[in-house]
Formats: structure tokens, sequence, C-alpha cells
């Protein structure tokens, strides 16, 4: 699918790899499948429900008894239509389901319905961040097909078994140009892509769960010269791997013509557990799939209406989202990036965000709220402390009701025994100290106390942070720092 | 009371069974006797006695309550590559030997919803493929003409020759057929019957076991246009499980064949098939068409359908190439045959299809399986769909000047079984035809036109635009009573 670089994606050629002649550019393209979200299959109507006992979820339609013609799931379109409008991509109103034909076990119809010619979407585009570089990653098409049942070798000495659970499940191909350079960029491409299926809802991107794996294609040139042979790498199902078989698969193809060989067209396998790749089969073998229209199936068609429906009922997606974040609560880019990564994050950020300032919020939730998810291995949903109480803690630093030190204190608390943060403060007293008469009988007293300090403090006006330390031990922490300060610079005349 | 009458039509059947003349349980009692007395046909391949029984009580008690339906009563043969529940159902290949499905094609099961009952399933050529059912895993089925003429070596056609010969000899009143490349409409005229193949996407082709999907029409084989048109009444409709599946337009076939209205049809005879018409007995048919039209006030207009001529190569790439992905699934993997002597999957594969398919079939698959490889797609496959367009656009420019077209249905009278084992290609040259029609998608019926000199049937074919199934029956209709 990949002839010809896109020029659009103006690269730098800053991954180079140095190899023992010179350097390397890599050259990427990523053919991701991801699961439709939807209840029913693609042409029947059997559940998709994962984790379902073995040969539960399937139709006649699925197992290909005699005699079954496939219906299309209006809904798989729709999810299709509203990836394709989120990818920026244009839009098939007619479109073309082709038979991909070849025998496995698995594959009960002796045949692949998909789209080979005729798909569904056409070209789009993901922009993606590397190290602070925004790129536009070129999307040649998405199109769907049916996925395949799981042949199971490991159950019985003499025989296989066959699971058609997935067997129907639609599945969108999508097709990224060749316009990844790096493992980096390769990774930074399949998040976004997930991020972006997961705020459409068109699919849930749980790798783990196999409902979203890619074909890794990888070639290696020397900068500026034509496009190398490249190798597919099948099936690889998470991220962390699609890094590695990227740097193996590159350093194997460089490997390779350094030492005078060439590189054979092939389709190779990821090894998830020595993180390398290997032959699986080459061009000369590759199948004759044989394919044609599907004469059970009409050509797909759709009007305009039915796409500009579906684009009204679109959410805000993430770079939207990042720019509005930038603009309305006036964080930086970095920030903003953290937050949209999830769907979920940015709902809870905007709660948190509520009547708040925006970057203080944000700084709260990034340093604080994450810092703690991350150490205690929970999420946003689990956590203990809820966004109506990160909101009441922000608000309580805000107005001066308490410090940022005791704002830590307070979400710990909360963290640990799930109490209201307004209680917390009431209750154990951790109100910030506003009464002046009482800090200046404080500071008063600090100063009487320390005659040396307060030499020194004149000569060296950085020693204020002495003073204004002393004084808030001496409150609890419950002084407002800045008043503490401000007043001892009125004593001191500093 | 006498004995029920299984020669008669469907509507003499129906009067007799609404008034309480005749009870649908002596009617099918002695219809299963005379199916047992005909073995020697070999046109059935299951006979569901006692299903049968069930369906005609029931069927006797609605009509005793006043509450017969369309078809109460009647018995009805489905073809054997019709799923129906609980029926061995194989199309006539070995490869499915033994497979009994747990549902029932939406055709079958429309009729059985009409009250219709199940006698049994009619032998055909192994799934569709072919012209004689010698493609049979039963073996072929006996044309009763040609037993009844001392000539038991005749065919009845095929792929329907079972249902074709089933309802020739009175073992049922109709039988539902499939028709792909003239496999209703072909036996029907070897047996001397009625076969109407209606417009591609009338009838639902769920549950009935695929031979070429962008082809296969179901329709019926019965006694006169009248008994055809009352069963595809019950059987056609849009389903939501076929999207190939069509709303019908306009009236019900009856309606069209009680239409008092006078009309002075446009017959069409296309030149290119009256070129074709060469041998004696062609001759005759096409003046006996000739006459029928005058008789019947029509007028005849000739027509041009110059792509005519590549439409049976270009069948046969379609058919073929389909057919070598729609067999792909019976792999022994889930159901049918499996071979007890496979040593691994690539081994179980080969040998149960090796052992499962005919001859035929391998044949058919082979060659569609050549013509979708890459390489070859464009110079087959592609050039074949696009002399479908352009066949389908001569017809759709033909039926602009008139309202139906006729020609004879086939090029012969029913010829031996064995006659085309020297030439395979002499036997595809039987269909060239009855093929223009599926390519196009048109609804077609033959009739019986004529018998040759040693008194076997010819038969007339009667075709329409897409969807224009009423004329295709109302002329029909009206070239059958002319004959009388």
């Amino acid at each position: 699918m990949q002839n010809k670089a896109s020029t659009s994606a103006a690269n730098k050629p800053n991954n180079l790899l140095k190899g023992a002649t010179g350097e390397w550019e890599v050259i990427i393209g990523l053919e991701v499948h991801a699961q439709v979200a939807s209840k029913a299959k693609l042409f029947s109507g059997a559940s998709t429900t994962f984790g379902a006992e073995p040969n539960s979820n399937v139709s006649l339609v699925d197992a290909a008894m005699p005699g079954m013609l496939p219906a299309i799931n209006g809904e798989c379109v729709a999810q299709a239509v509203r990836t394709g409008l989120g990818l920026k991509a244009q839009i098939n109103k007619r479109s073309i389901f082709d038979r991909k034909n070849y025998f496995y076990p698995d594959l009960p119809q002796g045949y692949q319905i998909s789209q080979y010619k005729n798909p569904i979407v056409g070209e789009g585009t993901i922009e993606i961040d590397v190290d602070g570089v925004t790129k536009v990653i070129g999307i040649e098409r998405l199109h769907l097909e049916q996925d395949a049942g799981k042949s199971i070798h490991d159950q019985h000495p003499d025989y296989s078994y066959v699971d058609l659970n997935r067997s129907g499940v639609a599945l969108m191909e999508i097709v990224s140009r060749p316009d990844l350079r790096s493992a980096k960029e390769a990774q930074a491409y399949v998040t976004k892509l997930r991020t972006i299926l997961r705020y459409l809802g068109t699919c849930d991107g749980d790798m783990e769960k196999g409902n979203m794996r890619a074909d890794v294609n990888v070639s290696v040139r020397r900068p500026g010269a034509e496009l190398g042979t490249r190798c597919e790498v099948k099936n690889v199902n998470s991220i962390r791997f699609i890094g590695q078989a990227v740097d193996y698969e590159a350093r194997r193809q460089i490997d390779i013509i350094e030492d005078g060989g060439t590189i054979r067209q092939e389709t190779r396998l990821f090894d998830n557990a020595k993180g390398e790749t290997r032959s699986m089969r080459s061009k000369e073998e590759a199948h004759d799939y044989r394919y044609f229209p599907d004469p059970d199936l009409l050509p797909l068609e759709f009007d305009q209406a039915f796409i500009d429906g579906l684009q009204k009922g679109l959410p805000e997606l993430p770079d939207e989202k990042k720019a509005r974040f930038m603009a309305q609560y006036g964080l930086s880019a970095y920030d903003a990036s953290v937050l949209v990564a999830e769907k979920e994050s940015a709902d809870y950020f905007e709660r948190v965000a509520k009547g708040r300032d925006g970057k203080a919020a944000a700084n709260w939730m990034i340093n604080e709220l994450f810092g703690r998810i991350n150490k205690e291995g929970t999420t946003i949903a689990t956590a203990p402390v809820s966004d109506v109480a990160n909101n009441a803690i922000i608000g309580m630093i805000s107005d001066g009701t308490i410090s940022g030190a005791i704002a830590k204190k307070v979400f710990d608390i909360a963290w640990t025994t799930g109490r209201d943060p307004i209680e917390i403060v009431d209750t154990d007293g951790l109100k910030q100290v506003t009464d002046m008469g009482a800090i200046e009988k404080a500071v008063d007293a600090i100063i009487t106390a320390n005659p040396d300090k307060v030499e020194q403090v004149k000569l060296k006006p950085s020693m204020l942070g002495w003073f204004v330390g002393q004084a808030m031990k001496q409150s609890g922490g419950k002084a407002n720092p800045q008043q503490v300060s401000d007043l001892l610079k009125a004593k001191l005349g500093i | 009371m006498s004995a029920a009458s299984t020669k008669t039509d469907i509507a003499a059947t129906q009067a007799a069974l609404k008034s309480g003349k005749q009870t649908s349980i002596e009617l099918t009692t002695q219809l299963l006797a005379e199916i047992d007395k005909r073995r020697d046909l070999n046109a059935f391949v299951q006979i569901t006695r006692e299903q049968a029984l069930k369906q005609a009580a029931a069927s006797d008690a609605l009509l005793r309550a006043g509450k017969g339906r369309a078809l109460e009563g009647v018995p009805i043969s489905i073809k054997a590559n019709m799923c129906a529940k609980g029926i061995e159902t194989t199309a006539a290949s070995r490869v499915l030997e033994g497979f009994v499905p747990t549902y029932t094609a939406t055709v079958v099961q429309k009729i059985m919803d009409a009250g219709a009952v199940i006698v049994g399933s009619t032998n055909m050529d192994e799934f569709g493929m072919g012209s004689s059912t010698e493609n049979s895993c039963y073996g072929p089925s006996k044309n009763p003409i040609g037993v009844a003429l001392g000539k038991p070596d005749l065919s009845p056609g095929g792929s329907s020759g079972g249902g074709a010969a089933a309802v020739a000899a009175n073992l049922c009143f109709a039988s539902l057929a499939t028709d792909t490349g003239g496999s209703i409409r072909q036996p029907a005229s070897f047996c001397g019957v009625v076969g109407f193949k209606p417009s591609y996407g009338l009838c639902s082709r769920w549950g009935i076991m695929a031979y070429a999907s962008s082809l296969d029409q179901a329709g019926v084989i019965g006694k006169t246009v009248r008994d055809t048109a009352t069963v595809l009444d019950v059987m056609i409709g849009e389903d939501v499980k076929d999207s190939t599946s069509l709303k019908p337009v306009g009236t019900s076939l009856v309606a069209a064949l009680d239409d008092q209205a006078k009309k002075k049809w446009r017959v069409g005879f296309p030149r290119e098939f009256r070129d074709l018409v060469q041998t004696p007995i062609l001759k005759s048919v096409w003046e006996a068409a000739e006459q029928r039209v005058k008789a019947m006030g029509g007028e005849l207009v000739e027509v041009s359908l110059p792509h005519a001529k590549y439409a049976l190569p270009a069948y046969y790439i379609l058919a073929l190439s389909e057919a070598s992905s729609n067999l792909a699934r019976y792999d022994g993997v889930r159901y049918g045959h499996r071979s007890a002597t496979a040593s691994d999957i690539t081994d179980m594969y080969e040998k149960s299809r090796a052992e499962g398919f005919g001859r035929e079939t391998k044949k058919r698959i082979l060659l569609g399986t050549f013509a979708l490889s890459a390489g070859y797609y464009d110079q087959y496959y592609e050039k074949a769909r696009r002399i479908r367009t352009l066949l389908a656009n001569d017809f759709r420019a033909a039926f602009k000047s008139v309202d139906v077209l006729v020609w004879p249905t086939t090029p012969t009278p029913p010829f031996a079984f064995n006659s085309h084992s020297a030439d395979p290609l002499t036997m595809y040259l039987e269909d060239v035809f009855t093929v223009p029609v599926n390519l196009a998608g048109l609804p077609a019926v033959s009739i019986p036109i004529l018998s040759s000199p040693e008194g076997l049937p010819m038969g007339l074919t009667v075709t329409g635009p897409h969807l224009g199934d009423q004329a295709v029956a109302r002329v029909a209709h009206e070239i059958e009573r002319e004959i009388g």
C-alpha cells in the first residue's frame, strides 16, 4: 500500500540511525487494526462481548453455515464514518466490500469480507508531537473488515481447537502513509490514534484485549535516497512492542545492507519475549487472495445528510481541546497535552478547574493528583479524592483559607481517610491564620529573640527566608506566608 | 369420497380442499404413495412423510375452520439446496453428507407459513452445477416423458431436474427451485412443465446453498403459469437477512393474470437468437411462438441484443468465480464431510474436498479460482463484468420498444445421459438461451410450446424487464391459453 513517502510531512532527517558506513533513515508505515466499538458484529447480530465462553458469541452467519448471508450492521458503518471525520479524512459515500479468499480453520467462510479497492474512508491526517515538535502524519485510508476466529493449539496433544467468538467482529484497518521516521514517532502516532478513537468512542483501544493491533512496515535508506525494500511485521500488540519492532527491524536491515546484502520483501513475526522479528513468509510465498466484490452485498452507499448527522454528534477532539485549554485556561502546550491525552482526564480537569484558576488547577492535577495516582497505581476514576474534593482544595488555596503546603497535607488526609477536604480543614484547625495581631506578636517575638540575625538580614536581604520560616513554624504552618513576609519586611526595614 | 386427484392444478386442488370434497391428508397420503411408486424417476432425495402428514392434518383443521391460508394443504416439494430445519440438506453433494440444518430457508418458511405441505426435497446437479442432474451424488433423475415413451435414458434437464420430473409426474403440485443460469427453465422445458424464475432479488436467497450469489434466484416449477404465480406470490418479498433482496413493485402475479383489461402486447424477438434457430425443431418453436403471439393479438417486433453472443463465456467466468469462493466453506472443519485419513490441516482440506465434491464441481472450482487469480482477474472476471453491464444495457434498450421478449428455452429437446461426455463444452452450450436472463437479473418463464415429432417437449421463454414479472406472467399465461 505504500509506494511513496508523502512530502507533506516535511521531514527533517533528525532521526537518523548511525551505521558502520554512515547514517540511515528509517521509513515506517503502520496498518492499525482497531476493533469497532459495537454491540454486534459487522455482518451478524452476534454479540462482541470480550471474554465470553469459547464459541458462545457465534451466529449461523459467523460459523458460515450453508446458505447464510451477511447483512451489514449500520452502527459499524456509522462508527467508521465518525472515525473518518475524526481523522479529517475524505468520506466515500460509495464503498465496496470484497472477498479476500484463503483457507484457514478460524476463517469459516473461506474468505474474509474486507474492502479492497474502494474503502469507506480515504485520505486524512493525524498530528503528533514528539520532543516538542509537531508533525503531520498522512492517513492513506480506513476500511471495514471482518476479524477471524482464533485457533488454539495448546489444549490437546493431537487436535487444535477453534474459537469463533471473534469471527465476524468489525475491524477498522487504518493505514498510514510511510511518514514516520523513528520508533518514537511510530509510538506517538499509535498513541495519538488511540486517543482519537477513544474520544470518538469508536474503539476501546485496549491493546491487551486485542482490540487494537498494528502491522508495522519498516524500510531503511540513505537520507534522501529512493525508498528501500520494506518488511512487514505482523500483529504487534502493544505500543512498547511497536517501538521494539521498529528498532530491531531497522537495525537488522541496516546490518544486512552494510554487510553487502539486500533486503528481501517479506512478512515477519514479532517475538514479544525476545523483542525480535523473524521471517514468516517471503513475497514469493505470499497468498493470492483472489479479491473480488462480494456478490452477497450491494455497494455500501449513504448520503451527505448521513455524514452531516454524524459530524454534528462528534465530540470535541484532542487537538481542538488542547487549543481550547491553552486559550481558555492559559495552560502551556505541555500541560494541555498531558490533560487531553485521555478524554477522562480532560473532562476531570474541567470539573476541577470550574470556578478556579485554570493554571493552578492544571498544576495541582498534574503534580499532586497524577503523582499520587502513579505512585499508588490507581486511576482517575478510582482515586479516593474526587473531582469535587480537588476543586474544593484548589478553592481553599486561592481564597487564602489554606496554604499550598497545608493543601498537600489536606490532600493526603483525604486520600487515606476519604474525608471531605473542607471538613478536614475545619475539624483539624488547618485554616490559615489571617489575624494580623497574632502574626505580629509572633514576628515581634522572633525579632527580639534574634538580634544577631536581625543584623545579618540587613546586610543580606535573602536571609528574610529564615525569619519567614520561623514565623510559619510558630503558627503551625497556618499563617499566610505572604502576609508574614510583608510584615517582616516592614519591621526589619528592608 | 373419491380418490384424491394428484393430477389437477393448484387452483382446482384448492377449490376441492376448501369445499371439503377432499382433505389434505387424503391428497398427501395418495401423493406419498405415488412418490413411492415412482422411485424409478429418482426425483426425490428426501421424502418427509411424517412431517408432511402432520402438516396436512394441521391444514385440514384450519380448512375446516374456514381459516385456510394461501397454499393451505397443497403438497409442494423443495429443491435439495434449500435448507429446511430437521431435513438432511446436501445440495446433492457428498461434501454435505449428513448435514441437517437447524434453520429453514426464507422461501421455504414462507410457503410453510402459507400452509403448504412439504413432501420432500428433489434431486439436482451438485450445488446447481449442471444441466442434466447427472452431477448428483444421488445419481441422475429420469425424464417422466422419456420414461413414458420408452426412452428412460433421457435427462429431465438440470439442475432442478428432480423438481421438474416430480411436477411432470404429478408427484407434487409445484416444486420450489433455483435458477443460476437456467436451472428452472431448462428442466421445465425438458419435462413439459412451467418454470418461472422471477427478477433477481424478489425471492430471498437466505438459507439456500449458494452457487453464484449474483445470479442465483429462487423460483417455481409448476403445472401452469397460474400455479407458479400462486406459489411465487407467497415466496416473493424483501428479506432483511438478504442484502440483495428487493421490495416487489406493482400487483401480485395472480392479480396480473386476472387483469381483464385487454392489452395489445408488443412482443420482441432478438435477432441474435433467431440467428441461432437453424434446426427444424427450433424453427417449429419459432413459428409456433409467432402464431401464438398473433393469435392473442400481439405485435411482433424484432430487436437486437448485440452483446448476447458474449453472454455464455461471461456467465461461466462470473458464475464459476463466485462458486470458487462460495464453496470454500465446505472445508470439513465445522460440518459435512471430513476425510478420515487426513494427516494435517492442509491434508484435511485437500482430502475432504477431493472426496466430498463431484468431478464437475471440482472442475468449476478450479476454473473459478483460475479466473480470479492475480494476473488473470482483469482479463477474465473484470471483462466478464463489463459484458454483463453491456448486456443489461442491451436488454434495457430493447424493453423501450417491447413489453416482453420471446425465444426458445433450449436448443434441443431432452438429450440422453452421457451425450455430452465427449466434449463438456457442448453441455455448456445447452445454456445459450437461458444465461443472458440471469446476467441481466430479468424475470423469465418457460412454458411448453410444442412436442417434437417423437413426442418430446420444447419450451418457449418469455422474458421481461427487471421487476416486470407481472407482464411476463400475463403474456406467458395468454400464450399458454392459446395453446390450450
